[in-house]
């Protein structure tokens, strides 16, 4: 079943074509391979095609997302009004720690990078497939594996684990959480770490090495860039991860003391294991995120980036500077060192703030059109500039022990995460969908869906920060009347009511999108990449030609040539070509 | 944690505890003379006036009614100042980008993609910014950290330190007052009006806590004083509080610590130095003493030095098992 | 080819350096092998590629000017399907499970896993990438 590719033939644009251009339709179905594997559900379990898994992780990690958001829609029910006795505290605990577990480990990180960097970084990069196509696979069914057990632990005897996403080691031990749950918990993160190592290994070979001819490095799209990135940073934080699970499972079952102050051990050990995994593990969340939006504001502002090497530059340095901020989330412990924690954390607004600028500069002077990717990636800015202006606060020692683990630092990273995950993670799934699925989702429902989101979005998070400010913990299953706590807590729950009904609009999107179905074509939104130059969606081994790559939009170029980029900084050989092939065409 | 510590501690000089205005709520009368004399003071254009702690706006958190938290509370508003402005002047920019060059023809825009000035700019001020928030923010960390080191437990101003230990434990809290042979315990039925146990603290003397655990990890936080700490088992953590003003003050456990999390409540009472007294004489006769409730051998955490830059110095062995 | 090893390399450095400054400011063991860790791990690729890439001609997607005719020919053999990743990934779960369980779900887990072992080096055997 194996098959030798080969490189895609050049294809040249032909005349210099107008806006609306040539569609290089017909190139990417030219040499697609007669299909002659196992068909039906046979052909899923087999198929090493990125493309295949990409969809497969995508749906599943959306299936986790739904039900990880019906529990958040429980909490915030129970929440809703002070005493309630919706669910009882064991049940509430099980709530917001599946809530976490199934919202940070199942949906976030897979969506972005075992769902859309798999299907799209192959065809941004301009390969025939991730560069180890049988590991990916492998890799997808360790998730499903994972994720299954996560999400089935609730029905084991003393339910699902209840120690919130972070498990603190001496509350995760074998007295405080017996049962089976926790275990399943522990085993699932083992299953899903691997096949996010694997992933990881896969994003940086495929980008290190499968490039299209002239895909320089600093020719690759940001979403690439940044999964690349995110791939590397993988490889730091899932190892250290795997092995805390591994001390921790062997603490409750065999006897070992690493994490229990009785036996010799040390409780805080946990948290510095677990943070070295977890701020990178914030990261692997966002840069994602980061470089969706980079790929769809130039699309929809008809505009090449803004300062694409401050960009690649400013992913490099967060991702670099979040492997040695892990102990802010452990300032009120009193055991780290605070100054050195908190600079490293200042130093972050730095690089993120280049992005926010550079975003800004990419739309100043543009032509914007707001269809449903564009209207998603603003939504992204705002939330995320909430997010990051209450991010530079908790990153000072004082500011972080008067509102450490309250609804402060609940609505901080909701707005950050919800920013990136929902906002963008939506917009690239809108932006791309059309190439995965070769139809459009409808516009107007799509509209629908990110107003109400947004509203929502809002209504739901800034009352959090106002009632943590007022002295809420989190995690507390009730309050009393006399806290002040139920109205803000009120407009709250009303608010997550309101997001939940918007993504019902995107349900509904998406059947109609398969009962009605719109095609696409190859390049509905005028795009830069190359994974708009193949079909939608694309054959096998996805392209049989490729456009000469001379910029980080080839498509663009190849569909404009008269507004292409001008690359006056070859080398001498690049000079002596460019009148080689100037001669050859004159 | 004390890298930039010179060691002294908080004084309680130059704090007026009656010019502090504690977050009143609608009804209450003083806000409507507060918001007159803002607008006397404005009128006048004489910010001496805003002088005191009414320079600071709140933003919706507590003022501090300890020395530490209202260092604590003047940094928040200051950064909160900060990110008002820098969050709306990016925001508006967002905006007035979004809405100036919304799509009006199908003309192509002009093809730009670089400006290294304006990059160079906007990398710079940030870096500025990050630069002052920074200092600031070690200064006030050096002033809620400091405490008074175990071998003086005399503060500058001459008052003995009061220590008291505070045992977490699933799911309540245990106060204990070693100089007064004081011990107060209980779950969230045992206090007054079922708000947990209550910890009975001395206004205007420093007070210096022990932070420990008996179990799993809790964490210690109280709204007013603007502080919170975690209770770990096997480490003793100490910090300062001076409080400046007598009340009520209720706090909570945050760290997640089990089934009952959310029910390990408990308040602190702010009383003067002489009510204190009186206090811990009738806790005594009610037999609330050290001797009521021995600490389980078992449940005794080994004895933890945190090492420090400086102590670490003084002692390399120090370094093992410091974590 | 050598700005991939710059690039690993410099993380490498990075980290180097900030694992440095902890241990002689925070004293503290975890962290300062953790940060270690990750700077051998961008210095071991990074080296390798650094060391590969004086030795090799640079490949086309490193050269600025290069086209489709340059890197004309085989790019690698990519298997269309194959069954051994998902037996193999199910004999992991099973394994897993037989930690929370019980050993009476070994036997699965080792039947699946071996199957997938042997079947998968066949596959590659017979030719083809992983």
């Amino acid at each position: 079943m194996t098959t030798t590719v080969e490189t895609p033939e050049l294809i040249e644009p032909e005349e210099p074509g107008g806006p609306d251009g040539h569609g290089p339709s017909d190139h990417g179905h030219g040499g697609e391979h007669a299909e002659h594997g196992p068909t039906g559900l046979l052909k899923w379990l087999t198929s090493t095609d990125h493309k295949v898994i990409g969809k497969s992780y995508m749906i599943t990690s959306l299936v986790t997302f739904f039900i990880s958001g019906a529990m958040a829609l429980v909490i915030r029910a129970q929440l809703a009004n002070p005493t309630s006795s919706l669910v009882n505290f064991q049940t509430y605990n099980e709530l917001f720690t599946m809530h976490g577990s199934l919202m940070l480990y199942l949906f976030a990180g897979p969506f972005a990078f075992g769902g859309l960097a798999n299907y799209i970084v192959p065809l941004q990069v301009g390969a025939p497939d991730m560069a180890y196509p049988r590991l990916n696979a492998l890799s997808y069914w360790l998730y499903l594996g994972g994720a299954s057990m996560m999400t089935l632990s609730f029905v084991v005897a003393g339910g699902a684990a209840s120690f919130g996403w972070v498990a603190y080691a001496p509350l995760s031990n074998s007295i405080n959480s017996p049962g089976a749950g926790t275990d399943m918990w522990l085993m699932s993160l083992g299953l899903t770490g691997f096949s996010a190592i694997f992933t990881g290994v896969n994003l940086v070979a495929t980008v290190f090495y499968l490039r299209a001819p002239g895909m320089t490095m600093f020719r690759i799209p940001i979403f690439s860039w940044n999964m690349l990135v995110t791939g590397i940073l993988i490889l730091i934080a899932f190892p250290v991860l795997f092995g805390a699970v591994v001390m921790l499972f062997c603490d409750r079952h065999f006897g070992t003391h690493i994490f229990s102050v009785q036996g010799g051990g040390v409780p805080v050990l946990w948290q510095h294991l677990f943070w070295f995994f977890g701020h990178p593990e914030v990261y692997i969340l966002a840069l994602p995120y980061f470089g969706i939006v980079t790929d769809i504001i130039p699309v929809f502002s008809r505009k090449p980036l803004f300062g694409y090497r401050g960009m690649v530059f400013a992913t490099l340095s967060i991702a670099a500077l979040s492997t040695g901020v892990w102990a802010h989330h452990m300032f009120t412990t009193g055991v780290v060192l605070l100054p050195f924690f908190s600079l490293l954390s200042y130093l972050i607004a730095i690089p993120t703030g280049i992005k926010f600028f550079n975003w800004v500069g990419t739309m100043w002077g543009g032509q914007l059109s707001f269809q449903t990717p564009m209207l998603f990636s603003i939504g992204f800015l705002f939330a995320f500039l909430m997010g990051g202006v209450t991010g530079v606060l908790l990153a000072s020692p004082p500011v972080d022990f008067m509102t450490h683990d309250t609804y402060f630092v609940v609505a901080h990273f909701h707005q950050v995460l919800i920013g990136t995950t929902v906002f963008a993670g939506f917009a690239g799934f809108y932006f791309w969908y059309p190439k995965m699925f070769g139809r459009m989702l409808n516009e107007r429902l799509g509209k629908i869906h990110f107003w109400l989101l947004f509203i929502g979005f809002w209504l739901t998070f800034i009352p959090q920060y106002i009632v943590g400010l007022k002295g809420m913990p989190r995690r507390v299953a009730d309050y009393l009347t006399s806290n002040g706590w139920t109205g803000l807590n009120q407009l709250s729950t009303v608010g997550a009511m309101v997001i939940g009904v918007s993504f019902l609009f995107f349900l509904v999107n998406l059947v109609q999108s398969w009962r009605k179905p719109v095609l696409a074509g190859d390049n509905p939104w005028d795009g830069g990449g190359l994974e708009w130059f193949t079909s939608s969606p694309p054959p096998h081994h996805n392209f049989t030609h490729l456009p000469p790559i001379r910029s980080e939009r080839p498509v663009w170029d190849y569909n404009h040539p008269e507004h292409r980029k001008d690359e006056s900084h070859g080398d001498k050989r690049h000079r002596e070509h460019e009148k080689e092939t100037v001669g050859a065409s004159s | 944690m004390n890298a930039f510590t010179n060691g002294s501690p908080t004084s309680l000089l130059a704090r007026d505890p009656s010019s502090d205005a504690h977050p009143a709520g609608p009804s209450d009368p003083a806000r409507g003379r507060r918001w007159k004399r803002l607008a006397v003071g404005l009128a006048i254009g004489a910010p001496l006036v805003l002088g005191g702690c009414n320079f600071y706006p709140t933003y919706g958190a507590s003022r501090g009614v300890t020395t530490q938290g209202q260092d604590t509370f003047k940094l928040y508003s200051g950064m909160m100042t900060t990110g008002i402005i820098i969050g709306g002047f990016v925001g508006i920019l967002i905006l007035y980008t979004v809405l100036r060059y919304r799509r009006r023809s199908d003309d192509m825009p002009k093809q730009f993609h670089e400006s290294i000035p304006i990059e160079i700019l906007y990398t710079a001020i940030p870096v500025f910014v990050v630069a002052v928030l920074f200092l600031f923010t070690v200064l006030t960390e050096n002033n809620v950290d400091a405490t008074v080191p175990n071998n003086a437990r005399i503060t500058t101003t001459g008052a003995p330190v009061l220590e008291v230990k505070i045992t977490a434990f699933q799911w309540g809290w245990r106060f204990d007052y070693p100089n007064n042979n004081v011990s107060v315990s209980g779950e969230v039925t045992d206090g007054p009006g079922g708000l947990g146990p209550q910890m009975v603290l001395p206004v205007g003397e420093t007070v210096q806590i022990l932070l420990v655990s008996n179990d799993v990890i809790h964490g210690f936080y109280v709204r007013d004083f603007n502080f919170s700490r975690y209770a770990l088992p096997g480490v003793q953590n100490r910090f300062d509080l001076n409080i400046i003003k007598p009340g009520l003050f209720p706090g909570q456990c945050t760290q997640i610590c089990g089934l009952y999390h959310s029910e390990m409540l408990f308040t602190v009472k702010g009383v003067t130095p002489s009510d204190f007294a009186t206090w811990t004489t009738s806790e005594i006769a009610a037999g609330h003493t050290l001797q009521r409730y021995p600490v389980p051998a078992a449940n005794t955490p080994p004895p933890y030095t945190h090492v420090t830059p400086s102590n670490a110095l003084a002692a390399p062995s120090a370094k093992k098992g410091s974590l | 080819m050598r700005i991939s090893g710059t690039f690993l390399a410099a993380i490498g450095f990075f980290f180097g350096v900030i694992a440095l400054i902890y241990w002689f400011t925070a004293y503290e063991d975890a962290g300062f092998l953790m940060l270690i860790g990750s700077a051998i791990l961008g210095l071991l690729p990074g080296g390798y590629y650094l060391w590969w890439s004086r030795r090799m001609r640079p490949l086309e997607g490193d050269v600025d000017d290069a086209d489709m005719s340059d890197g004309a020919g085989v790019i690698d053999a990519f298997p269309g399907s194959s069954i051994w990743p998902f037996l193999l990934g199910m004999g992991a779960l099973f394994a897993a499970l037989t930690f929370i369980f019980g050993l009476w779900l070994a036997p699965i887990a080792a039947a699946l896993g071996l199957s997938a072992v042997i079947g998968g080096v066949i596959e590659s055997r017979r030719g083809g990438a992983v």
